[in-house]
């Protein structure tokens, strides 16, 4: 049987693209390149969003990618219920996709922040986060600038009735976001977008001092093969 | 516009008016270099061709002052297989085995960042990371060497948060790791803070580029970002002239950069390399557009012809003089076959990069440029880039400078409590942990980062920075180093110290240390007492590096670093390259678990001359700095990297500002492991405090000491084992105990406290 391909989309200004591909390599699946300016998604099985300042982040982090002629397909595809991830400005551009609520602002400390971030689990009904433990605490870097998630009051008391939220940072808040949290899913929980970088906590000699982004990778590839 | 332009001065109408009277002083030039020009040209020259003799003569374009100095670097130049290019090129390329090679290269922009904090440093950083783009390389990592005035002085406060935001934009931006560079404070520096930018590319070794225009009727590339006003006069006015109290009014003069426009240019050119269509290539850097038409017509076929209005503007009242001394950021210049020119231009439209033919290589020997049809500029192109003016500055010792040496700390009274004195040391501004700089660049991008701040160097695993790399198990190691207070009390061996410790922190990774870069950053040539600091620091690197086996492949010297008659420290900053056979088997930094045997390796004697303490606690600047013994550098390195080849060693760390009290505690911090420790000495300050070179602490399994034992007696480093790594705290036996969570608040909370 072949390997499940997930796609990691390169805009212009992206810049984990390469760590997202490794990353999907290591855990056994194939990592699809998929370029901004395709209308096409190769027939991938999922679709990874890698952080970067896409479009150097001009206007409004992920405001000018959202319009990029790939996600053309991809908002109804996933829609439809194909598994995405965003990370960091991929997270950025799902909010601005309308794929999740919310939005990302200005860190509340206004610096730019990289450090290892202790991130509890709070949901595994995706098919991202099944591999983890739920309340499972982990350890992932953050590197952004603008992180502070928000949302109106509405839209926080949904998302944590229907248990959406499913990253929440521990051990202190870096950047002022609301009810603490780090990361969140749509109602079908096929859709899911977090600050942290899983993609940089996935071997032991580079990256973070934690292994603990392999969790996304083997999740997403357990699914797929079994789907 | 409410003035008229002034006419298009061609050569024709510069050969009619002789005696027209031109601005060559206001920009820059002395009489006798003007004189000159015109011999070359018989005439005066056209106000385009003013411009570039005016950039290109400029101390920081033409190293006049420094150049019969700096030639050290190659007459006494240690034989070296390693080195592919040396200096001269954009940036020196280092073999680094199986096929692949570094380049690497570390430049200043100090007085734009000044200036302009934020686009002062955020420029740097792009200028260093072309340069590396335009030797065929992509760009793996970046590190910043930054010098600042005291932390608590006010315009600190002003200039450190906006070099440091400026770096961090640009950089996490561009997607390039920063894995180390130093953060140091001193008063010195409060009117001339130095920004002194590095990175790193990795190429394949048959690969590399250069930057010449070989072949009549190549075409001739301009692309990128488009021109603007930015930064005109900027190599001549902002790089080489004294600040004085209008300075503020040159605050145009900084060029502000576009790290996305640079994203897109590393990726476009990398694609360029990757299909074979590129010449020769230049960046465009200080003197913009007169810098790589110059220097790329010098290098190549020897001429080439320009249409100047070609050239796509952002601003398009831009005149030709000003187009020609531009630092618009995020350009480049290609030399392409006419064959190869239409791929060429489908990768610049893939990435969105705006791409423009302005010319043609010939062979006149000329370098020939029209404005709208009329010749404007004609000139040997060799004039201007290679046969700037020379200079053999005078110089002698400072007045004051036996009399500095003979106030040793000798006389300071010793402290009483010792840990309140580490306490002291390792909260102040330059001990203290740089977390609050560090925490704003992005460390881990491109995956590859191996070790990054506050490890003792950076260090990137190659297998996967560029496809075609995943045989190979190497590693390289980077490092920069340097002590203005050294280098004040005794510049020949301050930058041999710099070099030392630069080679020593490479050497702690395990990585044998390859080659050099360095940023010489002083005061005014003009001042004699400047110009024999200059001296006898290149003097001492040169021979050191002699010493050491390690080539100089390139660098830069920022002058002109003093407000009025004060000069900063002279400040040599050097960075090492090294490489490790097998990056797995790097060293970390610090104490990496419990029950390992503490090792101190080297010989430790009273030196406190240029320390840490002398200044912390007495405000003490005197004396003569640590003995430099370069074969006890060469010895310790061997150890250091054969015993992790070996995989003796569980952790080290580099002992240098602060001695072993403040090597002691980093290592506890790095990952909160303790200790308990015995001195050796006759005196706890000194084997404390004492900042002795050639040192460094390791730490060993137990069933291992005496396999390392004995390979430090066979290389003749001296080894003394401290104690056992363990506990919750730094407890150095019958002297002191610190709990860590005491060391991390001293260490973690200064310069938050200072800066928020």
């Amino acid at each position: 049987m072949s390997a499940a391909r997930v796609g990691v989309v390169t805009f212009p200004g992206t810049l984990d693209d390469q760590d997202a591909a490794r990353a999907v390599r290591h855990a056994g699946g194939e990592a699809v390149p998929l370029w901004h300016a395709d209308r096409d998604l190769k027939g991938v099985d999922a679709v990874f969003l890698p952080g970067g300042f896409s479009y150097g982040d001009y206007l409004r982090c992920g405001a000018i990618s959202r319009f990029a002629p790939l996600m053309e397909e991809l908002i109804p595809a996933a829609r439809a219920g194909l598994p995405v991830l965003g990370t960091c400005n991929g997270f950025q551009i799902l909010c601005e996709a309308h794929l999740l609520p919310g939005a990302l602002m200005r860190n509340a400390g206004l610096h730019y922040i990289c450090r290892d971030q202790g991130i509890r689990v709070e949901s595994t009904a995706t098919p991202w986060t099944s591999d983890f433990t739920e309340g499972q605490e982990i350890v992932l870097p953050i590197k952004h600038g603008e992180g502070r998630y928000v949302a109106d009051e509405t839209t926080l008391a949904a998302l944590e009735a229907g248990g959406q939220v499913v990253f929440r940072y521990v051990g202190g808040n870096p950047n002022g976001s609301l009810d603490d949290i780090a990361g969140i899913r749509n109602e079908a929980g096929n859709v899911v977008g977090l600050m942290p970088h899983p993609e940089h906590a996935v071997e032991d000699l580079t990256g973070a001092p934690s292994t603990d982004g392999r969790g996304f990778f083997t999740s997403i590839l357990k699914k797929l093969v079994n789907a | 516009m409410s003035q008229s332009s002034p006419a298009l001065d061609t050569v024709k109408r510069a050969a009619d008016t002789p005696d027209e009277r031109q601005p060559y002083a206001e920009l820059g030039m002395k009489r006798d270099e003007y004189d000159r020009v015109r011999d070359i040209l018989g005439r005066r020259p056209t106000s385009s061709e003013l411009a570039i003799y005016s950039v290109m003569w400029s101390e920081h374009c033409s190293y006049k002052s420094s150049k019969v100095h700096l030639r050290q670097f190659g007459t006494k130049a240690p034989e070296s297989e390693a080195l592919l290019v040396g200096m001269g090129e954009n940036a020196g390329v280092v073999d680094i085995g199986d096929g692949w090679a570094a380049t690497f290269k570390i430049e200043s922009h100090n007085h734009p960042s000044y200036v302009e904090p934020h686009q002062g440093a955020a420029t740097g950083v792009g200028g260093i990371v072309r340069d590396i783009m335009s030797m065929g390389a992509r760009p793996i990592a970046v590190m910043d060497a930054l010098r600042f005035g005291g932390a608590d002085q006010p315009d600190t406060r002003r200039v450190l948060p906006g070099v440091v935001e400026g770096i961090s934009h640009y950089g996490n931006c561009l997607g390039l790791p920063n894995i180390g560079g130093e953060v140091v404070f001193d008063p010195c520096y409060i009117g001339n803070p130095l920004v002194n930018a590095l990175c790193v590319g990795l190429l394949r070794k048959d690969q590399i580029k250069l930057a010449t225009a070989p072949g009549p009727g190549n075409k001739v590339v301009l692309f990128g970002a488009l021109t603007g006003p930015d930064g005109i006069g900027g190599a001549s006015v902002l790089a080489s002239a004294t600040f004085e109290d209008e300075s503020q009014a040159k605050r145009p003069s900084v060029q502000v950069g576009d790290p996305f426009m640079e994203k897109l240019l590393i990726e476009c050119c990398l694609e360029l390399y990757q299909a074979d269509v590129v010449v020769g290539i230049q960046d465009l850097g200080a003197a913009g557009v007169s810098c790589a038409t110059t220097e790329l017509a010098a290098k190549g076929t020897g001429g080439m012809d320009v249409q100047l209005d070609l050239v796509p503007l952002r601003d398009p009242s831009l005149r030709p003089e000003e187009i020609l001394m531009s630092e618009s950021q995020e350009r480049m210049m290609a030399v392409v076959t006419p064959d190869d020119i239409d791929a060429f231009m489908a990768i610049c439209a893939k990435w969105d990069i705006p791409a423009t033919v302005i010319g043609e290589v010939t062979d006149t020997g000329r370098l020939v440029m029209t404005w709208h049809g009329e010749t404007i500029v004609d000139i040997p192109p060799g004039t201007a880039a290679d046969e700037g003016p020379v200079y053999e500055r005078p110089f002698h010792e400072p007045a004051g400078q036996a009399a500095l040496n003979a106030a040793t700390p000798a006389e300071l009274p010793r402290p009483e409590d010792l840990r309140a004195t580490l306490l002291q040391l390792l909260g102040s501004p330059n001990l203290a942990s740089k977390e609050w700089v560090t925490s704003q660049y992005d460390r881990y991008v491109r995956g590859n980062t191996v070790l990054a701040q506050p490890a003792d160097a950076g260090v990137l695993r190659i297998s996967e920075a560029m496809p075609g790399a995943e045989e190979t198990s190497r590693g390289i190691a980077l490092a920069t180093d340097g002590n203005g207070r050294y280098a004040r009390l005794d510049p020949y061996a301050g930058a041999q110290l710099a070099l030392a410790e630069a080679y020593r922190n490479v050497a702690v990774t395990g990585a044998t240390p390859l080659a050099v870069t360095n940023c010489l950053n002083f005061g005014s040539p003009e001042d004699p007492e400047v110009m024999w600091q200059f001296a006898e620091a290149v003097r001492g690197l040169a021979d050191a590096c002699k010493t050491l086996g390690v080539p100089v492949t390139g660098g830069n010297v920022s002058f002109y670093n003093q407000t009025g008659s004060a000069a900063i420290h002279p400040t040599p900053v050097v960075g090492v390259l090294g490489v490790i056979d097998d990056v797995a088997r790097r060293v970390r930094s610090g104490f990496t678990g419990e029950g390992d045997k503490v090792v101190l390796l080297g010989e430790t004697r009273e030196e406190f001359g240029g320390s840490e303490w002398a200044h912390v606690a007495h405000g003490h600047l005197g004396g003569l700095p640590p003995e430099v013994d370069l074969e006890a550098e060469r010895a310790l390195a061997r150890v250091l990297v054969e015993a992790a080849a070996r995989g003796l060693l569980t952790g080290s760390h580099d002992l240098s500002d602060g001695g072993l009290a403040i090597a002691l505690a980093e290592a506890c911090l790095a990952r909160g492991v303790g200790c308990s420790v015995a001195l050796t000495g006759d005196d706890a300050f000194t084997d404390l405090f004492s900042e002795s070179a050639a040192r460094a602490l390791v730490t060993v399994r137990p069933e291992s000491f005496d396999a390392f034992a004995e390979l430090c007696a066979a290389h003749e480093v001296p080894c003394y084992g401290l104690g056992t790594t363990g506990g919750a705290s730094l407890t150095v036996e019958g002297v002191l105990e610190i709990p860590l969570p005491n060391l991390r608040e001293v260490h973690t909370g200064a310069l938050p406290a200072i800066f928020g």
